[in-house]
């Protein structure tokens, strides 16, 4: 019931929020914050729950009987841990909308709750059909936050966003309706449960195509090569929380369908197409770094280095063993945080000088310390320095997938090296060297208020905390991702056997 | 042959229908009366349909050999009913401001109901033949309304004749078709076709008649290539005129040519399915990829609606290869789907238009999210809806007809929807993403200031539905999965 009660909490609260608009306009905003804070809380009661099963919370009531349908959700140490970095970021995006979205505020605190209710149910949706429902249901409100409060060329952006996302997920469905048909033929009914569908076991090439609708539709909101290209348009136009939320959250569900659905669902067309994904992973981290070398428009810079940092998670996905997947969830964690922050700073530039043109920038040092303390440690964070969370990710991915790979693994450790070279780039840039010829107005280039310091602080204080002692989030995914690992090792050792 | 009370007892809501109309036009010639003939007619609508309900669950005979009374027909009826209803009442203020006589209008709504209702009772060529020249022949009439009127907006006439000729001639395949088919059977029962398919059907003269009668009845769904009519016919029409035929006009067609594929056995005849899959194909192309260009509301919904109706053409298709009633299932929830969608679109649409000042050009809708916010979501929500994304009806439709598709193995079909859906969200976010934009002051004035409560109601009732239905469809489903297993 917890698990309703986190997402209905969301559903309602943005109903609050855009109702409260009338009352008072900075009435939405408080709501949406303390929604969201409650939300956070009420995620702590999972921790302690579930006794010796690895779920921590179950809830499963008939839907669409019919078909087989149910409305299930449960939730794991791998859903929990995902679903606190969507409430921590959740508070984060409202922090950086609180002075930015004057205009239609209550609509705009309605679409990111909605959004959110939508990670909610997509992490902890065990119903293939549910996991869809929720999948498609938070596209809608990020639309609308791109094409309503984005910038100058929103329309293309937002639009952009939502075809890519929609159409490979309607190849997901129809990946869901053979799945579910097949477990009609082989076990006499309907289903669209995991645990059911785990079961069932697609004949020839029908596997391969079927993981590819998943794949595909999976590595498109994750991005991955070559199916990117949406990602530093929605992240350039979205406002600054809807970046927060867009490369802090959404892309990690992505991640989380890769781990929980793609593989486990198809353990040998996986393996068997794992030296392709890794492949793509490879090229993603070196080629989105290369380009991100090139982009003079600071968000665009910071998207493509999310697409690069995102192929540490294929290439551990695909790897398939313990370190490659804790480093995979430790990534996603580490850089939603880092990529949350970064966009912050760059949504906080654009805010003060409304632009987001690199040429136009440099010396900004001296204005602004803080800004460029907090820049500094966050672009140190995401080149992978030891003792902050993303090195741990990135360390682990790569050990396991040396185990998987030599050849792709010792080209993707580039990725590491570009990633030094992209950051302090950026930061030379921006905030190094002299001020002068400037062509904006510069009256509001003021330094981080304390509202803002504070959200940083939570950001670097989980950044610290993920490098210097790991052990608190590995051990949350670990039993979780051990369970996945010996499920779908079974079939393919009853394969050989067979063989 | 003779008509005991139990016939005319299930034949009630026809009879209903008929009395109503009768009754509107006595009223008519006692007095003009607009507001008077709107209740006669709305009221009677609304007890053909709670008739239709009544006798759903326990009836299935065939009265007289051209009308089978089953749940599926009495689904469809109640569907056509209330459908007709909502227009009805949609209709009332946008004619208000009409400078010429309007309450014949709804006496041609009351017939085209009746044609309609026939039509999704019919399994006889005859009362196929009777139900869409009646519903054809009120729509003529329906569609070109306003052609007296010193300010139409618009061009019913050439809407009107262009309807006509075009519709004129299909019915001609049609007939011929069936002349074809009887030449060879003696029969123009659906379902002594049946009994024949393996033998006489077989042969050339009956595959050219059944390939014309398909051809007939594409025309009146406007499948590609037989739709060149329908974004004039859509546009030119007054906007009640234009919701009517895109939904009952379309659902009852498709009723009436699934039962007569399904009962006959067509599908089993060498090349139907081909031509059927055909159909299905250039309809979702080229109904998509045409709506790109529209600057028109009206005539982007009529290139949409060519679309929708080659995604039913899937699950059709599918019925033959599926064991089971899984592609009649599809059909009926799209239709039902599709039906209140359209309703919605097209009411939305009507409400802010009157019938002399059409709003209906994509830039017409700037802003009006923030004029008028539930008039807007209830619009974004259909638009939505029609695209196939969840939360809304349409998306239940489209799980079903992916399911049909997927159990069938059409392959190339579903890339097709794949393909066309994925365009269709261009123009459906085009139109969604105008009425977010900020309105220019001008904007403010070019809508009618005063809204029906009678249209409001009509359309968050739609609204609900949309959600309602596409929330927790297992009700809806549940019945129609009962009612399919009688076609």
């Amino acid at each position: 019931m917890i698990l309703v009660t986190l997402i209905s909490v969301l559903f309602v609260g943005g109903l609050a929020c855009w109702l409260s608009e009338r009352v008072n306009p900075n009435m939405p905003r408080t709501i949406a914050l303390i929604t969201v804070l409650l939300d956070f809380g009420l995620m702590f009661s999972l921790l302690g729950a579930g006794g010796t099963s690895t779920w921590l919370a179950v809830f499963e009531a008939p839907w669409i009987s019919r078909f087989g349908i149910s409305f299930y959700l449960a939730a794991d140490g791998l859903s929990a841990l995902l679903l606190m970095l969507t409430a921590f970021l959740g508070v984060v995006a409202i922090g950086a909308a609180w002075d930015e979205v004057r205009e239609r505020a209550g609509f705009f605190y309605f679409n990111l709750l909605w959004t959110l209710a939508g990670v909610v149910g997509v992490f902890t949706a065990l119903d293939l059909f549910l996991f869809f429902f929720f999948w498609e249901v938070m596209l809608i409100p990020m639309y609308l936050i791109i094409a309503i409060w984005g910038h100058e060329n929103k329309n293309y952006a937002a639009m952009k966003f939502f075809i890519f996302t929609q159409v490979t997920g309607m190849l997901m469905l129809v990946s869901i309706l053979v799945m579910a048909y097949f477990h009609y033929l082989q076990l006499g009914a309907l289903s669209f449960n995991y645990h059911d569908l785990l079961a069932v076991s697609l004949p020839g090439d029908m596997g391969l195509w079927v993981m590819l609708g998943f794949f595909i539709s999976f590595s498109t909101k994750l991005p991955s090569m070559p199916f990117h290209s949406w990602l530093p348009d929605a992240h350039s136009q979205a406002p600054t929380a809807g970046s927060v939320i867009l490369a802090g959250v959404l892309l990690k569900t992505g991640a989380y369908g890769l781990i929980r659905f793609a593989v486990p669902l198809f353990p040998e067309a996986s393996m068997a197409f794992a030296p392709i994904a890794m492949t793509l992973a490879a090229v993603s981290i070196l080629y989105c770094a290369k380009v991100a070398l090139a982009q003079d428009d600071i968000k665009r810079l910071i998207a493509y280095t999310s697409v690069s940092h995102m192929g540490f998670v294929t290439l551990g996905v695909y790897a398939w063993n313990e370190q490659a997947l804790q480093g995979a969830v430790m990534t996603m964690l580490a850089h939603g945080l880092s990529a949350a922050a970064l966009f912050m700073l760059a949504g906080g530039l654009q805010h003060r000088i409304h632009t987001r043109n690199m040429p136009d920038m440099g010396g900004f040092w001296p204005k602004v310390p803080k800004m460029t303390a907090v820049a500094i440690f966050f672009s140190v964070a995401a080149l992978g320095m030891p003792g902050l969370g993303n090195f741990i990710g990135e360390f682990l991915a790569l050990i396991g997938a040396f185990q998987a790979n030599v050849t792709l693994t010792v080209v993707a450790a580039f990725g590491l090296i570009l990633a030094s070279v992209y950051s302090l780039w950026v930061l030379q840039k921006v905030f190094q060297g002299a001020y002068n010829n400037k062509s904006f107005d510069d009256s509001h280039l003021i330094d981080l208020s304390r509202r803002e310091m504070l959200y940083f602080a939570a950001m670097m204080f989980g950044l610290v905390w993920m490098g210097l002692y790991p052990q608190t989030f590995l051990g949350m995914s670990e039993p979780v991702l051990a369970q996945l690992l010996s499920d779908s090792a079974q079939p393919l050792v009853t394969s050989l056997e067979d063989g | 042959m003779t008509i005991t009370t139990a016939d005319l007892l299930l034949l009630s809501p026809v009879l209903a229908l008929t009395g109503t109309v009768v009754l509107a036009m006595s009223a008519i010639a006692v007095g003009r009366n607009y507001p008077r003939t709107v209740l006669i007619t709305v009221t009677g609508l609304f007890l053909a349909a709670v008739s239709a309900m009544t006798l759903m669950p326990d009836a299935n005979q065939q009265v007289t050999p051209l009308l089978i009374i089953d749940p599926y027909s009495l689904f469809f009826t109640a569907l056509i009913c209330l459908s007709a209803m909502f227009i009805a009442v949609l209709s009332y203020p946008f004619l208000e401001s009409l400078d010429d006589e309007r309450e014949e209008y709804f006496l041609l709504l009351g017939v085209a109901t009746v044609g309609a209702v026939v039509l999704a009772s019919s399994n006889h060529f005859v009362s196929a033949l009777l139900g869409l020249e009646t519903l054809s022949m009120s729509l003529y009439g329906m569609v070109a309304y306003t052609v007296h009127s010193s300010k139409a907006d618009k061009y019913p006439l050439e809407a009107s004749v262009k309807y006509l000729v075009l519709s004129a001639a299909a019915s001609g395949f049609l007939l011929f078709g069936m002349a074809l088919v009887y030449g060879q059977t003696g029969t123009l029962a659906f379902s002594s076709l049946a009994h024949l398919s393996g033998t006489s059907l077989g042969n050339g003269f009956s595959s050219i008649g059944l390939l014309l009668i398909i051809a007939g009845l594409a025309f009146k769904l406007s499948l590609s290539p037989f739709h060149m009519w329908t974004p004039d016919v859509y546009e030119g029409a007054p906007l009640p005129a234009t919701t009517y035929l895109a939904t009952i006009g379309k659902a009852a067609v498709f009723v009436v040519l699934l039962r007569f594929m399904e009962v006959s056995e067509a599908m089993t005849l060498a090349g139907t399915l081909a031509v059927l899959s055909l159909l299905a194909i250039l309809s979702i192309l080229a109904g998509n990829l045409l709506a790109l260009l529209q600057q028109n509301v009206k005539r982007l919904l009529a290139y949409s609606s060519i679309a929708h109706m080659g995604y039913l053409l899937i699950a059709m298709v599918a019925s033959y290869h599926v064991e089971g009633q899984v592609g009649v299932e599809a059909i009926s929830f799209y239709l039902v789907a599709y039906v209140i969608m359209s309703l919605g679109a097209f009411g939305v649409t009507s409400m802010v238009s009157s019938s002399d000042s059409e709003l209906d050009t994509i830039d017409d809708y700037r802003g009006l999210f923030w004029r008028q916010p539930l008039l807007a979501a209830v619009f974004t929500a259909m638009m939505l809806s029609l695209a196939g994304i969840p939360l809304t009806v349409g998306f239940i439709g489209k799980f079903y007809l992916f399911f049909a598709g997927v159990e069938a193995a059409l392959w190339p079909l579903l890339a097709a929807l794949i393909i066309g859906s994925g365009i269709g969200l261009y123009y459906y976010l085009r139109i969604i993403y105008r009425m977010l934009e900020s309105a220019s002051d001008s904007d403010h004035s070019a809508m009618a200031s005063r809204l029906s409560s009678g249209s409001y109601g009509v359309v968050l009732c739609l609204f609900l539905l949309l959600l309602a239905l596409g929330i927790y469809p297992a009700p809806v489903i549940d019945l129609i999965e009962a009612i399919s297993t009688y076609v």
